[in-house]
Formats: C-alpha cells, structure tokens, sequence
C-alpha cells in the first residue's frame, strides 16, 4: 500500500513536472453555498465512555453532519472542477501534506481535499487509540492506528475520488471524507459558507458541490482572462 | 532379498548439489528439514520477544524497534497493527513451519527408514518434493511480512469474516500469501506422509514385525496418517479463504450469505489432528529416550501402542471443544466436552508407563534424558490443563483467555520442544558423526526448564484472573491492570528464556565442526540406526539387518558381555531367523 | 488477590468457580502424585555402580489401575460439568422474567439497546447507548447477541459469562448480576487491531436507580430524533 502510493506519487510527480503549469493569476470562480428550509439539528455525541475527549468540550458535542452557518449558508461542502479542464493538462503536487487532526475525538477539518499523490498527514491529538480506516472506491483503503497522542501517519492517494471516506472504529461517531483530485482547483466551505477556487485557466467549467447529506449540485462557469466570476449553490432541507 | 534391495539403492551421488541440495537421501532431507524449521524457530522466537515487550511494556519504545518501518512502530513504539500480526505469524510459524517439520519432517524422515532397516524412503523424490514444496511455503509465508500491510491479522487460526475480508482486517496480500503458503504447505505434508506411511507398511527390515517397532515409529506412523487426513481439509478451506479474498465468493461472509462458524468448522477439523500431530512424535521419541535413560524396557509397550492409536483416533473427533463459545448448539458442546474429556484416558495411560518405565530402573541423565523427563514433567501439567476447558462451564470463564496460552505452550514447547532438544542431541551423532557438547547442553537444560515455567506457568494466573488473549495492551482495562508486573515479570523471563537458546544454538553449530567424534553406538541403545557407523552411510546399509527382538531389551538377564542393552539387530544363538513371508518387498 | 478469579456477581458463577476448583483439586491431586512420583523416582534410581535395572514389560494390573481411575474420574467430571452447562446454556435455560437486551457488537463498539419504558424490544420507544450495559441487581438479563461485522465475543469476567457474537447469527446469552456497582465487559475474540479497546461498562443497579436511569435516558432520548 505505502510502497505503492509512494510509487504513484513519484510517477505524478514526475509528469506534473513534465507538463504545463497551471496559469498563475489565471481567473477565479467564487461564490457561497446557501441552505434553505429548517435547520436541522445534528444529534449530540455521548463521550461519557471516553472522559478525556468528554473534558475537552463545554457543552455536550454534536455530530457534523449538516453544518449550518448563522448566514444560512453550508459549511462541509466541497467545490471542485468536475469538468472542462484541458484533458492532458498536469499540476505540480504540493509537497506541503494537507492535516486531518483527531482531537476530542473528532476529525478536523470534517471535510477536506488533498491532490492525487498529495501527503495527507494524519494525527492524533486525543491520548487514545483512534483507528483510521479509509473506504475507497477507485484508491485502495487503508486502516490503520494510533494508539497514541501525538502520533503521526501519512498516507496518500493515487487516484482521483470524491469522496472517500474515513472513519474511527472506536468511536463510531466520527467519520471525515477527503475529495482526492487530479488538479488543485477544489475548496471546501467554511463558517461563512464561501468558498474561493484561483487560477484556473480560460475555460468552460462544470463546478460540483457536494455534501455528505445533500448529495450534489452543479453549475456551469465560463471565464477568461483574470477575470473573477460566481457560482451560487443551493441546498435544501429534506 | 539382499542383492535385489542392493540394486534398487540409487548410487551415492558425487556433485555437491545432487549430495546436499537436490538430495533424495531421506538422511540428507531429514538434516535440510533440521536447519530450516531451527530457522522458522528462531524467527517465531524473535517474534515472540517483541510479544512480549509490549505485553510488559506498553507503549514503551522496543529496544532496536527504530528500525522497524512506520507502517508497524512509531517511534519505536509497536502499532497494534503490527501486534496482531506478531501474534499470528508467531502461530503461524511456530506450529507450521517450526514444530511440525522439526518433529515430523526431520524425525519421521531420519528415524522411519533408520529404526525400520529400510535403505531409503518407499519414493526418494517424492521425499525430496517433499522438503522443497515446505521450503517454498516457509518461504511464501516470510514474504507475508514484508509486504504492503504486512502479514495476516486475524490470528493463526484466521477466523472469518475478519480473515475474508481486507475491509475489517485491513490486509490484503498478507492473507493471500498466507493462504497460498497453507496450501504449499499441506502439498509437502500430504506428500511426506504417504511416504511414510508407505515406508512403514512396505519397508521394514526382517523380523521388524508391527510390535517390534519403536514407539516413535508407531507415533510417527499414525501421525502421518493424521497429517494425510488433516491437512487437505485446512487446504480447502485455505482455498476457499482465498477465493473469497480473490475470485469474489463469500463461502464465509455471513453479509452475503455464506458461514461464519463454516470456517472453525474446517479449521479446527484440521486442527485437533494437528495438535496431536504436533505431540505424538514427541511422546513417542521421549518414550525411546526414556527407556535409554533408565536401562529399562518400556512399560507396558502394547498399551503404549493402543495409546496413541486412541488418541489419533480420538483427536478426529474432539475439534468442536475449541467452539465452545462460539454459538454453536450446547447440546453439541456436551459430547465434544465427553469426547475430549475421554481423551485424557490415554494421555494419563502414557504418563503412567513412562513412569512404570523409570520405576526400579538405573537412571542415566544424559541430555536426552533429562529433556525426556521434563517433557513428562511438563506435559502433565499441560494435560491436566486441559481438563479445565475440557469442562464447558468452566471454558465459559476461562475461553480466549491467557489459561489458553498458558496450556498451549506447556504442551507445545514444554512438550514438543523439549521432546526436540532431547531427540535433535540424541540423533545429531548418527546425523554428523559428532556429539553435542553434554555440559553445555546440561545448562541449557536447566536453565530453559527454570526460565520456561517462570515464563509460562504465571500466565495460567493471567488466565485465572480473566486476561484476554491477543490484545494489545492490557492496562486498557481496570481489572487487568494490577496484573501488569505480573506481565511484566513473564517478559523479562521469556527475554532470559530467548536468550538461553543461544547457548543451544551455538552448542548445535559449534559441534558440527568442534563436536568429539561419536561412536557407533554412544548411547548403548538398542535401535537398528546404532547397527551403522556414526554418521549413517547413504542407502545405510550394504545387507539389511535382521530384527531379533523388540526395541527396549534393556538389562535382560542373560544379556552376553555384561551389557545393560541388547539391540533388535544382535542374533543370539537361541534365536531363531524371522519367517520370509516377513522380509520386506524391496526394490520391486 | 489480583492473580486468582475475580470475585463473583452473578447467580451461576459460584457454579462455575466450585467446577474450576474442583478440577483445580483433583488435576492438583494428579499433578502432585505425578511430579513427585518423578522426582522420587529420579532421585532413587539414579544410576550408581552396581546397579541393576529391574527387568519388566509391565503390569497388566497397575495398567488397568491407571486406565480406569483417570477414566471414571473424567466422566464424573463430564457429567457435573454438564449440570452446569445445561443450566447456563441450554437452549431453554434462560428464565421467564428477564430483562431483554439487544447488544449489537461492531468493530469496536458494543452498542446496546435497550426496551424503553415498555419493557419490550422492537418497538418504538427503544433507545441505543454505546459502550454502557445498564442492570438491574438481581433480574435476569437476557442479551439478545448480534455482531455487524466480525466475531466478537462478549465476555464479562464477574459474572462468568462469555458468548462469541457471531455475523449472520443470532445468538441469545443469559446471566443474572448479584451485586450492585460497576464492572467490565471485554471483547474476548481477536476481532481487529482494535480489539484491545473494545470494551465497555456494566452498571448493575437497584430497580430504583435503573428507573431513574431510564426515565432519564427515555427523555433524552425524545429530544434528540
């Protein structure tokens, strides 16, 4: 799995520097995910089994399934070029790991993207055992664990796939989901529901939102130039 | 008889790889089968030691485990990925790859034709297909630790569905190996035991009736017979684990309708043969060394034949005592609880006569006899072990708990091994020609029988006081916590009782060039192998000898020369030559 | 004593600690006549010039000795062992009054459901706590045992009571706490890298507390959908 994961980071590596960079300061799709109808209430999490992620929280934790902002926009989504992007186009992987942290027995962030061969680095913040278990569909899963409070761990992922979960088998309340792309045009929402997605070349877009819950939206964008054009998604309560 | 047995002998053969690789010599296969499950018992060793580091230790760096990649340490400190699968390859190697081929491929291959008079096995390459399919599971099954995700997870005995599927056991090709290794393995197994089988029925010397055989013949006999029986059921089922893993059957994912409880079924039909497998031919190597030790003959040899035929026979039918637990129909529980408990009769049978035989005798404690007793000494203790879970109520309480491990190891390395340090420094002259040093191997004696209990006999407290097995660190729960110098004691022994090997070892190595030359017949023993010069010539003898008499006349009155031993092959003028219809059918 | 049998807690432990003592006397028994007997022998038949082992192939007589009292003394053993058996695991030993349970293993959680305010499982007022297994002192419980994923076994060393919890099975385990406090249940089946943590809480209460117990948990539970 390691020596695999490693092998096809090398090789994106290898093409990423083979093919052409993305534009800098090339044009930018911004814009907000809004949530209509009643807000949901997430359930509470019982951590009275574990005292020492309970005592790290003032009132009793909830799960984040539906994360609303107060300006009724949705946190969790994540935005991405689905398609319109030039077909034998290559980006350069980070060599800056993306962080998924275990604390209070909780992944932080809940959602996050990392680029195909992209170090993702996992850690544990909680003086506990957390396992982490990756359930893909087009990458091989993994499952692993951290008995221990400042253990470290990276993995990564050798295909695109949005999303591939993760999740704790100790504490099944926690689960988290990493959209892995090809390119670096993604971006999840947070406490204000915006997301922002740079750089991208002159082009025709299909933009994809997705939420755990929700499931999908999309919307078209076209941009040339510099330019900075917005994408509105919107999400209803069911 | 003779020239046409003569004829059939292949000839010596001259290259160094036709002499020592590519031999067909049963001697030869037996030495190669020697060194490599001493191998594969030193690597379930070593993973043992790390076992037990985190058992007395946890969440503390291992000594040296900085080397270890961060797929199985951080820091040094072991990752329960990696604990789970030191328990089960530490299983997988000590019970298939070390103790089984050290009794049944060294010993029934070195000892079979030797102590029957025959020139070499009934099929010399199937014999050496034998070895060299064992090498390559061996081989496979090292592999599966170095693979991505490492070796199996799911313990030895692989239950499923945590075996069948990579999702719950997050391993892949670590099982895939394992299951190809098995099915290797039980190839090599099935293979050698015909041989065996077919050696004892058609190969014996004249006069070498079926009640002048050695009881290790007997017990290597049967034991084949149980290994022919035994090892294609865990072959089918270790292919049906790996279609499930490959083709996409679920013969054993209950979420698609297959059987949970199907697999322990299989397995543990395999695996109750094969725990008598794993003692028979010690008990029945302890019972030549013991009466060699004590100038006796054996006590009551017949009972001690019909013994172990009954505990073959019995093993068959004992595997649901495993099951207890398992959700399997109570009422089945009752008769596997009688049947298992019926198969204390024999065992107790044998420790008696091995006790009847040292009774009134003239005890020489030589390093095999020394390892002999303790073996008795041992074994009741792991017998009697049994009998706690044995009693269904009382498994209730002390099922998959450290009791278990306890029991195991008493009957495994206290039986089987020690069995083996007493028959490897009994044969090694007739294997080399040399003799292991007998001081050394007295220390080493002494000090592994001190260090083994103080390293096993705690662990039946362990049990006692509910610890589980198979866990990673066990101050995770409040009642074994005031345990843990307990634990912590068990390592620090197990860590002397490891490091106590080295002096066998090196005894062993050193004494292949260093050893003192033996004699033909070091320990006045009685067996056909001491009629042949030290070490046993290839195709071992020119003329077959002629057996006189059973294996253990020893201190018969009217023995010439004043001797305390009379071997089967020595002709006294009141004997009379076996009738022909005897002789065995060589070379047709 | 931490290196002996946790004390007991439920009504057929002492049951299952008088067999485990038994045994522990009769193989003590067996143990001892052994081991001495060899040491015995080991120390007076040492070899010394001059001497002469006794020449014999046995003694039908001691032979049958020795067959047949290990042989009557196991079937007694059986057929005791069995009582209890029986009474603990027989298909129709659990008793007519239990409280029912539905404890649901998964990789590594124990996730048990309890009836609610009607006292019967399967309907709508039943409410699920994970790792926490709440009693009545002295009521029988009657855990109905169910597994999602792989074998676990569920193993509660004061009350004597171990049961695999089996995928694709349904698998009934009864036992009846007799003191009142707290006390662990362990996962006793290799069932993942996380097995050494799957452990949860047993709580024994009087009815009372119980009841205070579940009104409180009933109400939560009609807050949070």
């Amino acid at each position: 799995m390691r020596t695999v994961a490693t092998i096809a980071a090398a090789i994106a590596v290898g093409l990423a520097c083979a093919g052409p960079l993305a534009a800098q300061g090339g044009a930018t799709i911004t814009g907000r995910v809004r949530f209509t109808g009643p807000k949901p209430t997430n359930p509470t999490i019982d951590m009275s089994e574990e005292p020492q992620c309970k005592a790290k929280y003032q009132t009793p934790p909830r799960a984040e399934t539906v994360v609303v902002n107060p300006n009724g926009t949705l946190a969790n989504v994540f935005v991405y070029v689905k398609s319109g992007l030039p077909a034998d186009a290559k980006y350069p992987t980070p060599t800056t790991p993306v962080v998924i942290d275990q604390d209070g027995c909780h992944y932080r962030p809940h959602v996050l993207g990392v680029m195909v061969g992209q170090q993702l680095e996992i850690r544990n913040s909680d003086p506990l055992l957390h396992n982490i278990k990756a359930r893909g569909t087009a990458n091989r899963g993994f499952n692993i664990s951290q008995p221990r409070a400042g253990m470290k761990t990276t993995r990564t992922f050798s295909r695109p796939e949005v999303m591939v979960a993760l999740e704790c088998n100790v504490h099944g309340w926690m689960n988290a989901y990493v959209g892995v792309l090809p390119h670096p045009f993604f971006a999840v929402t947070g406490t204000d529901g915006a997301f922002t997605i740079k750089g991208l070349p002159p082009g025709t877009y299909t933009l994809e939102a997705w939420h755990e819950k929700y499931g999908t939206r999309t919307a078209t964008v076209t941009v040339t130039g510099t330019e900075t054009k917005t994408a509105e998604f919107t999400f209803a309560a069911q | 008889m003779t020239s046409v047995a003569a004829v059939h002998t292949h000839d010596a053969p001259m290259s160094f790889w036709r002499k020592y690789v590519f031999s067909t010599d049963h001697k030869i296969i037996g030495i190669q089968f020697l060194f490599v499950s001493l191998f594969f018992l030193l690597v379930g060793g070593l993973l043992a030691m790390q076992i037990r580091w985190q058992l007395g230790f946890p969440g503390q760096p291992m000594p040296g485990g900085g080397i270890l990649p961060e797929t199985m340490a951080s820091e040094g400190i072991l990752l329960p990925e990696y604990y789970v699968q030191l328990v089960s390859m530490h299983g997988t190697f000590m019970v298939f790859f070390a103790i089984m081929p050290l009794l049944v491929g060294v010993y029934a291959n070195f000892l079979i034709p030797l102590k029957l008079g025959a020139h070499d096995m009934a099929f010399p390459r199937i014999n050496m297909a034998s070895f060299w399919t064992a090498f390559l599971a061996g081989l496979i099954m090292l592999a599966s630790l170095f693979v991505p995700e490492g070796a199996i997870r799911s313990g030895w005995t692989n239950y499923v569905p945590l075996a069948a599927r990579p999702d719950y056991s997050g391993v892949t090709w670590g099982q895939i190996l394992w299951c190809i290794s098995i099915v290797v393995l039980g190839l090599s197994s099935v293979l050698g035991s015909l041989n065996y089988i077919t050696t004892v029925i058609n190969h014996r010397a004249p006069g070498m009736t079926w009640f002048r055989m050695p009881l290790s013949v007997w017990a290597l006999f049967i034991t084949a017979i149980l290994g022919v029986l035994a090892l294609p059921v865990l072959q089918g089922a270790a292919i049906m684990l790996l279609f499930d893993q490959t083709l996409g059957t679920h013969f054993f994912d209950p979420l698609e309708g297959g059987q949970a409880l199907l697999w322990q079924h299989l397995f543990w039909f395999f695996g109750h043969p094969e725990v008598y497998i794993l003692i028979l031919p010690a008990m029945g190597m302890v019972s030549d060394m013991i009466a060699n030790g004590s100038r006796k003959p054996i006590f009551g040899y017949h009972s001690m034949v019909f013994a172990i035929i009954a505990i073959g026979f019995l093993g068959w039918i004992v595997w649901g005592h495993h099951m207890f637990m398992s959700g399997m129909n109570p009422t089945l529980g009752s008769s596997f609880m009688i049947s298992t408990l019926v198969i204390a009769v024999p065992s107790a049978i044998k420790t008696f006569n091995w006790m009847g035989t040292m009774w009134r005798g003239n005890l020489r404690f030589h390093v095999p006899m020394l390892n002999a007793v303790a073996f008795v000494a041992m074994f009741v203790i792991g017998g009697l072990s049994g009998v706690f879970m044995a009693a269904t109520p009382v498994d209730m309480f002390i099922h998959d708990t450290y009791f278990i491990v306890a029991h195991i190891h008493y009957v495994l390395f206290g039986g089987s091994l020690f069995a083996l340090f007493g028959a490897i420094t009994f044969w090694y002259p007739k294997m080399f020609g040399r003799m292991m040093n007998q001081r050394w191997g007295k220390i080493h004696f002494w000090l592994t029988f001190v260090f083994y209990n103080l390293t096993f006999f705690p662990m039946h407290n362990l049990g006692m006081a509910g610890h589980m097995r198979r866990i990673y660190d066990p101050t995770q729960y409040e009642f074994l916590r005031p345990l843990q110098p307990l634990n912590e004691f068990i390592s620090i022994s197990a860590f002397a009782l490891f490091a106590v090997q080295l002096i066998f070892a090196a005894n062993f190595l050193l004494s292949l060039w260093k050893g003192e030359k033996a004699p033909q017949n070091p320990w006045e023993d009685n067996g056909l192998e001491w009629s042949l010069p030290s070490p046993a010539p290839h195709g071992n003898w020119e003329r077959v000898p002629t057996v006189y008499r059973g294996p253990y006349e020893f201190s018969a009155p009217g023995t010439p020369g004043g001797r305390d031993y009379l071997p089967q092959y020595e002709r006294l003028p009141t004997d009379r030559e076996p009738a022909a219809a005897l002789a065995p059918a060589l070379g047709d | 004593m931490p290196w002996s049998l946790p004390p007991a807690a439920s009504t057929f432990a002492g049951d299952v600690d008088f067999m485990f003592w038994l045994i522990l006397v009769i193989t003590g028994i067996a143990f001892v006549i052994v081991e001495a007997g060899l040491l015995w022998f080991v120390w007076k038949y040492r070899a010394r010039p001059g001497r002469q082992a006794h020449y014999t192939h046995g003694s039908t007589k001691a032979e049958v000795v020795w067959t047949a009292v290990p042989a009557v003394t196991v079937v007694v053993l059986g057929i005791m062992s069995n009582g209890i058996w029986v009474k603990v695991k027989g298909r129709n030993s659990v008793p007519p009054d239990a409280m029912e349970v539905a404890v649901h293993a998964k990789q590594f959680e124990w996730n048990v459901t309890y009836p609610g305010p009607d006292g019967t499982l399967a309907t709508g007022d039943d409410f699920t706590v994970r790792n926490q297994l709440h009693l009545v002192v002295n009521r029988p419980v009657k855990a109905h045992l169910s597994s999602e994923d792989v074998i676990h076994s569920f193993f509660i060393p004061d009350f004597r009571i171990k049961q695999d919890a089996v995928p694709g099975m349904q698998i009934v385990a009864w036992f009846q706490p007799t003191r009142t406090g707290e006390f662990e249940l362990a996962c006793a089946e290799l069932c993942g890298h996380g097995h050494y943590s799957m452990g949860a809480r047993v709580f024994v209460h009087t009815q009372e507390d119980y009841d205070a117990w579940l009104a409180e948990r009933a109400a939560a539970q009609e807050v949070t959908p």
